[in-house]
């Protein structure tokens, strides 16, 4: 089992719930100070997006949050060098598209995120079917490759894909790109039922999850939430970082 | 499953090292459902006749061959074009839209989404959605609704509903992303209609396969004329659709094959292989990966990607790969124009600016060019680049 899995696995054997929030690299400018203050607000892992010029799984927040940075000329290599100066205590995990991992090729790529400290890959465009070379050298340097399992997953390949996780499996709540949503969807409750009865791995769902009392809700099941847009979109609103961390910490009030 | 032209089917959904599937888990079944139901399809007589039936006496086919008597002899050699111009809708469009819109019918999907770039992928798929009763809704840059308004109208008027693609360059990359996403929230009910051989396994096959009704075509057309085979066959490359309609038919034969992009968007004259809309293919991108906007004053090949199996046409050199700049595009819109009283769309004038500026090497060579589609499209716009408006001339390569 790599640290990341591992690490995933014990908070879990200790009764805690699992809170992963997803920041954008490279955006706001003080993005580093909110790793650091994500982290205090009880943070057990942390999602740190590479902008990709094109997110096709991302909504209109991400999307923003994922222009300003490139707009502002951040590239993968400065966000893993900022990475790499950070002093945080709770895992890092690289959130970004295929493309990026492909440019810098996949032994580079795995050598970079290790030298940044980071120990897990999110690649939402790197189907299991195309994702078994880099998980061959993502593993080469203890970093999880991490797969996403969706409502629209059959049976049969939701027990694929679990088995070729790594990390945790990533449920996707809702069928549909990132974004904050009003409602619960009904399909986050049925995945993670449907994927928690498949494996033991750590089964988080992210997309879609807005609010402290969603999290709450869908842990009654899943291990663990990913909230992204939602954290975010208070960064855009105010122009501070203090609100993301707020709420990051009023869901983890809520998670324990 | 036999191809329908000379090329070969993809092997695991890849063409050489090209192709694939890179897309969220949430859409990989819905490609494997269309990859199934397209081989199914695709392997029934019933299908087959229904979907030739439609392209005669909907879309208007076969498309004849035109012989360019004046244009030919000012330039020294034999032109022939391929007039897919002539295709209800007027483009080739209509060849893979009939066949795409027919799975989905085959399939129970009600609702349709297509992006288009210069509205003529727009303009089929909302014409096969009224035809057939679906509901339909086209993704557009914004800058292609202001310079394709013509073709926005022509889609509103078939009851379809355009939704512009705001972020980015505004242009046919930002559409594709805007339709994939509506996909990703609706996959359940909808089809994608994608409008171009690329996007991810099965599209690149299943485009190609309905546009190869243009190389069959052509190729008893020429094999009737010329006793054989053109010398050469060009075509205009965007997504490279009606390149490898008209290819299939000549591909392995002693024709030369010729694609031609324009060059602010040659995907394989100056782009690295890479990966975006779900699949690895040549890409105009920067040093990190990150997609470069590209600019053509054809909205049609407007893109910075392209079709996987025009990258494995290219890396076995089995096809060519040529670019051309604006400048030469509308002065080969105009020739064609005053010379043979056809006006063509600025997409298949590439093919011809490049004829016309190699005609020094094609002398005595029979060239047919796949004339994928008529110019009133592009009327509006190039009257305004012939006045000097900014605006116009702002969508011409920086
Ligand atoms: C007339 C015409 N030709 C060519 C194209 C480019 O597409 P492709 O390269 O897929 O043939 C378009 C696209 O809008 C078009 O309208």
């Amino acid at each position: 089992m790599n640290p990341l899995e591992q690490h995933l696995t014990d908070l879990r054997a200790g009764g805690r719930k699992l809170l992963v929030p997803y920041i954008t690299g490279g955006y706001p400018e003080n993005w580093t100070e909110l790793v650091g203050g994500l982290a205090e607000a009880g943070a057990d892992a942390i999602e740190i997006g590479i902008p990709f010029s094109d997110p096709v799984m991302d909504g209109p927040t991400i999307q923003e949050s994922s222009s300003k940075a490139l707009d502002a000329g951040v590239t993968p290599q400065e966000v893993l060098a900022a990475l790499s100066q950070l002093d945080v205590d709770v895992p890092l995990i690289a959130m970004t598209y295929y493309n990026i991992c492909f440019q810098m090729g996949h032994e580079n790529f795995a050598k970079e995120l290790a030298k940044a400290g980071v120990t897990g890959t999110i690649l939402p465009d790197l189907s299991l079917e195309e994702s078994h070379e880099w998980t061959k050298q993502a593993n080469a340097r203890d970093i999880d490759s991490i797969l996403l399992a969706a409502p629209t997953s059959s049976d049969e390949r939701l027990k694929q894909i679990v088995q070729a996780s790594q990390g945790f499996v990533y449920s996707v709540g809702l069928v549909g790109t990132t974004g904050e949503r009003s409602e619960l969807a009904q399909s986050a409750m049925d995945i993670a039922r449907r994927v928690k009865s498949s494996t033991d791995k750590p089964v988080l769902v992210g997309v879609g999850i807005s609010s402290p009392e969603q999290a709450q809700e869908v842990c009654e099941v899943a291990d663990g939430v990913i909230v992204g847009s939602a954290v975010i979109r208070r960064i855009l609103d105010t122009g501070s970082i203090d609100g993301a961390i707020e709420f990051v910490a009023d869901i983890r009030k809520a998670l324990d | 499953m036999t191809s329908s032209g000379n090329l070969s089917n993809p092997v695991d959904g890849r063409f050489g090292e090209f192709g694939g599937r890179f897309v969220p888990e949430t859409l990989v079944p819905a490609c494997m459902e269309l990859e199934d139901a397209f081989n199914e399809a695709w392997a029934d007589p019933s299908f087959r006749s229904e979907f030739e039936a439609l392209l005669s006496n909907y879309g208007g086919r076969p498309s004849e061959i035109t012989e360019c008597y004046s244009l030919s002899e000012e330039l020294g050699l034999r032109l022939l074009l391929k007039r897919e111009d002539l295709n209800h809708t007027g483009s080739h469009k209509i060849n893979n839209v009939l066949g795409q819109t027919l799975l989905a019918k085959r399939m129970g999907k009600k609702r349709i989404v297509a992006e288009t770039g210069a509205g003529q992928h727009g303009v089929a798929t909302a014409t096969a959605a009224a035809y057939f009763g679906l509901e339909c809704v086209v993704y557009m840059g914004e800058v292609d609704i202001e310079r394709q308004a013509l073709n926005v109208f022509r889609m509103e008027l078939l009851g379809a509903e355009v939704r512009p693609a705001v972020s980015g360059s505004k242009t046919l990359k930002d559409a594709v992303n805007e339709a994939m996403r509506d996909w990703v929230g609706s996959v359940e009910t909808t089809y994608y209609c994608l409008g171009s051989c690329m996007g991810p396994h099965p599209y690149p096959h299943m485009v190609r396969e309905f546009h190869s009704v243009i190389g069959n075509e052509a190729s008893a057309q020429c094999k009737q004329l010329l006793g054989g085979d053109p010398d050469y066959v060009v075509a205009c490359v965007g997504g490279g659709s009606n390149a490898i309609g008209i290819f299939s038919g000549f591909v392995g034969t002693d024709a030369q094959l010729v694609g031609v992009e324009p060059e602010g968007g040659a995907a394989i004259g100056s782009g690295e292989p890479g990966v975006v809309h779900g699949s690895k293919s040549f890409l105009m991108q920067d040093a990190a990966g990150q997609v470069l906007e590209a600019h053509s004053v054809s909205a049609g090949l407007d893109y910075p990607g392209v079709g996987p199996e025009h990258a494995y046409l290219a890396e076995s050199g089995q096809a060519k790969y040529e670019s051309v700049n604006d400048t030469e595009v509308l002065a080969a819109f105009e020739r064609l124009a005053q010379t043979e009283g056809i006006i063509p769309a600025l997409e298949p004038a590439h093919g011809l600016a490049w004829i016309i500026r190699q005609a020094e090497e094609l002398k005595g060579q029979t060239v047919l060019l796949n004339l994928s589609g008529r110019g009133d499209k592009d009327v509006a716009q190039v009257q305004a680049i012939k006045a000097g408006d900014p605006q116009a001339l702002a969508t011409m390569r920086k």
